[in-house]
């Protein structure tokens, strides 16, 4: 759905890159007064999920570590701010940055030692981080609430605006995640970026060049915690509840599948990704709710076989497509194969691709 | 010191199923270059495979040996159809398809066996056992003795049989293998079936203690990862020994660290893990250079 | 019939075209010297024989297109290969690396007494059989994996700089032995060489490749008496 209104836009404003960011941004706007109330929630939702899946898209995109323990992070985010706002009075405002700062302080303590470790082991670590959130979540209690959770004033409607809850909701995290997504696109342009590409590209010339690449990794890792530390007290926020089953293994495993299905390392990829795991598994048990799983696992495969550079790489070529349409002098042939494609955009894909290696 | 030493006993038939599973994963993990996120699911699904024909009145030990057969020709399909296609390419693709394969695995055995406990059968007789003088479970022994017989027809398989040692060649280094006549793809295959197989055996071992779910091997993965990654992801013997130390560990704080319980026991192992790989990066038997994601 | 017939072999990595057009002919027991300077295409020429690099041209062994064919079904169609690097299996012991030399063959009692007379000829392979691989010196790797490519009884053996970073002594010792395979067995033989003069006294015929193509060729004893060819092409 939100495809085909990203192509639209970058169709009527052809290449301007602003254009279809306004347009982005007045869609996203527009779209909680047309529609439902529970479908507002689901798309409050994909911003939390968006917003964690951008940082650990850094890591995994730039660092390439893979950390299955991101729902950890999103779970102590979610919980930092559940307890602020329901124990203290602090201003919802002031629980985002609290939220940032535990994950990130718990990123630091956990990344300088886990970094030793590489590839399979590091994986292992963060799973463990993962597995062990929900116990600890059970046995901290007098913080936690336990194994019944934390019940989380959720942010008022501010008197000046005349929105309803699930649209106020929506605002704020979209607010937020918008925040979160330009800071990640000025960290991976900034300086930071630079040394992330160079790290990318080979540690051991990074480090010839003078870059602390320990010292940039263990941020790197830290930052992503903070990000997913955000998007768990959004999360928070929406729900207006949190309990330790909202924080299993699948959630890292989501969060994973978010990065990948949307494009390593993309703004634009934490978007698609986030509302790939929102609404591929929703639709699905639409269709059949016993195949839910079925029709959900079998869309990531498919995902990777298919989409190599996830949504976010597949967008860029749709795009790129469409502009070859308006060239000034087109190819007859060229005429013909753009109609199928633009009507049936997945399935045109393996054949343009033939990528399999 | 009876109790100690019955719960020492039961840790280690607890760590001789995560181990069966851990082997299963480190078999992949040597010849794939990748950790098989859905093979606890493919278990699960094999155990149903196995109480569904002994529900249908299969005696038993033929049900078991069906179950044990058909996961291993569906670990050699899954390669085949699934993996071959993204191997050698990003090691995030693999993960990213086994993960989309443990969702798929999971929720088909729900689709055609319900979300319900299911009573599995005991396989070996109930009650105790008399060994020099302190009483212990049959079951627990059983379970020790098919992980020991396990192993001892592994270790055969690859020292003593020429298909054995061209896996291994195909796992160290394919380019070299196909050189010498290994057909790799067909060792991979084979490798793929063979971990489904040990898979299963965890899953119809660990069943009777349990109740059969969906759910089965979720836990059970979480300590064969531990155990694998505790003796070194490379190294079969570490393996085992590293899912005997996660199952002792297990068993003895649950039972003597009253704080622990059952509900955090989980984290012992963790952090035995978590220390241990803070230590020696490779795990306690594995070769440094293992990096792969 | 010639045992390895090349005809216009083209060859490519992705999008780089290693090999623009190679020529060459092993008649049966003969032994072919492959030179020229690096990156001219040995190795790339030796790894499309074996279906180890996309390729175009024709390629033929003992009458048979291997257009296509895996590098496993190469192999047991009686074609060794020694590659770049020896390609021992480091983790794996001496016994067992040349037990997988004989991994296509089914005659159990030859491939005994083929494996002992390989142990007489390299006695330090005897010493170190239990020993792994990747514990052995340059020469000892060398020679373990010159055995394990002749115990499948190839008809062909390539071989790819099998003096590389080798003692003078060793290399002397090796190229003794492959004289004698070559006498006794009728083995042919593609030898890629950077040590040109050494090559030459083996070969019986001496192939020139540079940029990807066949730029001469000719009786190996030819090239080596005649200065100015070796000036012009082997720098020596």
């Amino acid at each position: 759905m939100s495809l085909v209104t990203v192509v639209a836009g970058s169709r009527a404003h052809r290449a301007l890159r602003w254009g279809t960011i306004a347009a982005g941004t007045a869609v996203a706007l527009a779209v909680p007064f047309n529609s439902s109330p529970s479908l507002n929630g689901d798309l409050t939702l994909v911003l939390c999920y968006a917003v964690a899946a951008a940082g650990l898209g850094m890591l995994v995109g730039y660092a390439g570590q893979v950390s299955l323990g991101h729902g950890a992070f999103f779970a102590v985010g979610a919980y930092t701010a559940a307890a602020l706002l329901a124990k203290t009075d602090l201003h919802w405002l002031l629980a985002l940055p609290a939220a940032a700062a535990v994950t990130f302080a718990l990123g630091l303590a956990f990344g300088i030692p886990a970094l030793r470790l590489r590839g399979i082991y590091l994986a292992l670590v963060t799973l463990a981080l993962a597995v062990a959130a929900g116990p600890v979540l059970k046995r901290a209690e007098p913080v936690t609430g336990g194994v019944s959770g934390l019940s989380v004033p959720q942010p008022p409607v501010p008197g000046w605006l005349a929105v309803d809850a699930d649209q106020w909701l929506y605002l704020l995290s979209l607010a937020v995640t918008g925040v979160m997504l330009l800071i990640a696109v000025n960290l991976t342009r900034g300086s930071l970026g630079r040394s992330l590409l160079a790290i990318r590209d080979g540690e051991r010339a990074a480090r010839t060049a003078g870059i602390d690449v320990a010292r940039v990794k263990t941020l790197l890792f830290a930052t992503a915690g903070a990000y997913a530390g955000v998007g768990g007290a959004l999360f928070a926020f929406a729900l207006g509840f949190v309990a330790p089953e909202s924080f299993t293994l699948l959630l890292s495993f989501t969060l994973l599948s978010a990065v990948v299905v949307g494009g390593l390392g993309t703004v634009a990829g934490a978007v698609l990704g986030a509302l790939f795991v929102v609404f591929v598994p929703q639709y699905a048990g639409e269709v059949d709710q016993a195949l839910t799983g079925i029709i959900y696992g079998g869309a990531l495969i498919a995902v990777v076989y298919l989409l190599p550079g996830g949504a976010a790489g597949l967008l860029r070529r749709l795009r790129r497509r469409l502009i070859d349409v308006v060239e000034p002098t087109p190819q007859r042939g060229d005429n013909d194969a753009v109609p199928t494609s633009d009507t049936a955009p997945v399935g045109g894909q393996p054949a343009a691709g033939g990528v399999r290696p | 010191m009876e109790r100690f030493l019955q719960v020492v006993v039961d840790g280690i038939a607890d760590g001789s199923v995560y181990a069966a599973l851990a082997l299963a994963l480190v078999l992949i993990f040597r010849s794939t270059g990748v950790v098989n996120f859905a093979q606890g699911e493919m278990a699960m699904f094999a155990t149903f495979v196995a109480w569904a024909l002994a529900d249908s009145g299969v005696p038993l030990v033929l049900a078991l040996l069906g179950a044990l057969a058909f996961a291993f020709a569906a670990g050699m399909l899954v390669e085949r159809v699934l993996i071959r296609p993204v191997e050698g390419g990003n090691p995030l693709n693999l993960v990213i398809v086994t993960l989309g394969l443990f969702i798929v695995v999971n929720a088909a055995a729900g689709w055609i066996w319900g979300f319900t406990l299911k009573d599995f059968p005991q396989i070996f007789p109930g009650g105790v056992a008399e060994v020099g003088g302190v009483s212990l479970s049959v079951e627990s022994l059983g379970i020790i003795g098919v992980l020991l017989a396990v192993v001892l027809v592994l270790w055969a398989l690859f020292t003593h049989t020429g298909i054995g040692l061209a896996m291994r060649a195909a796992a160290q280094s394919p380019a070299s293998a196909r050189l010498v006549g290994v057909p790799v793809g067909r060792m991979l295959m084979l490798g793929w079936g063979l971990a489904a197989l040990l898979g299963a055996l965890a899953g119809v071992l660990v069943a009777p203690r349990l109740f059969l779910d969906t759910n089965l091997m979720a836990g059970v993965l979480v300590y064969s990862f531990a155990g694998a990654a505790l003796g070194g992801f490379d190294s079969p013997l570490g393996a085992v020994i590293g899912s005997w130390i996660i199952g002792i560990t297990e068993g003895l704080a649950g039972t003597y660290v009253d704080a622990i319980g059952s509900d955090l026991k989980v984290l012992v192992p963790l952090t035995i893990i978590v220390g241990v790989l803070l230590l020696r990066p490779s795990g306690l038997f594995g070769s440094p250079e293992v990096t792969r994601a | 019939m010639s045992l390895l017939e090349i005809e216009g072999l083209t060859a490519s990595y992705g999008p780089v075209r290693a090999l623009h057009g190679v020529d060459l002919t092993v008649g049966a027991g003969q032994v072919v010297a492959l030179l020229g300077p690096n990156g001219a295409g040995k190795t790339t020429t030796l790894r499309a024989v074996c279906g180890m690099v996309r390729t175009t041209g024709t390629i033929r062994f003992a009458g048979r297109d291997l257009a296509g064919t895996a590098p496993e079904k190469v192999a047991r169609l009686g074609i060794g290969h020694v590659p770049e690097g020896r390609g021992t299996f480091g983790s794996l012991t001496v016994a067992e690396n040349l037990r997988l030399g004989a991994y296509g063959r089914k005659d159990a009692a030859a491939v005994r007494s083929d494996t002992d007379e390989w142990y007489s000829t390299f006695p330090r392979l005897a010493e170190r059989r239990d020993q792994q691989a990747g514990s052995l010196s340059g020469g000892e790797q060398q020679m373990l994996a010159i055995a394990r490519a002749l115990l499948g009884r190839p008809s062909l053996l390539l071989l790819d700089e099998p003096s590389l970073g080798l003692a003078p002594l060793v290399v002397r010792e090796v190229f003794a032995v492959l004289g004698r395979v070559r006498a006794e067995r009728g083995t042919g033989m593609v030898l890629v060489e950077q040590n040109a003069a050494l090559a030459l006294e083996l070969a019986d015929t001496a192939y020139v490749l540079e940029a990807g193509r066949t730029v001469l060729s000719g009786p190996a004893a030819e090239i080596r008496t005649e200065e100015s060819v070796r000036r012009a092409y082997l720098g020596y």
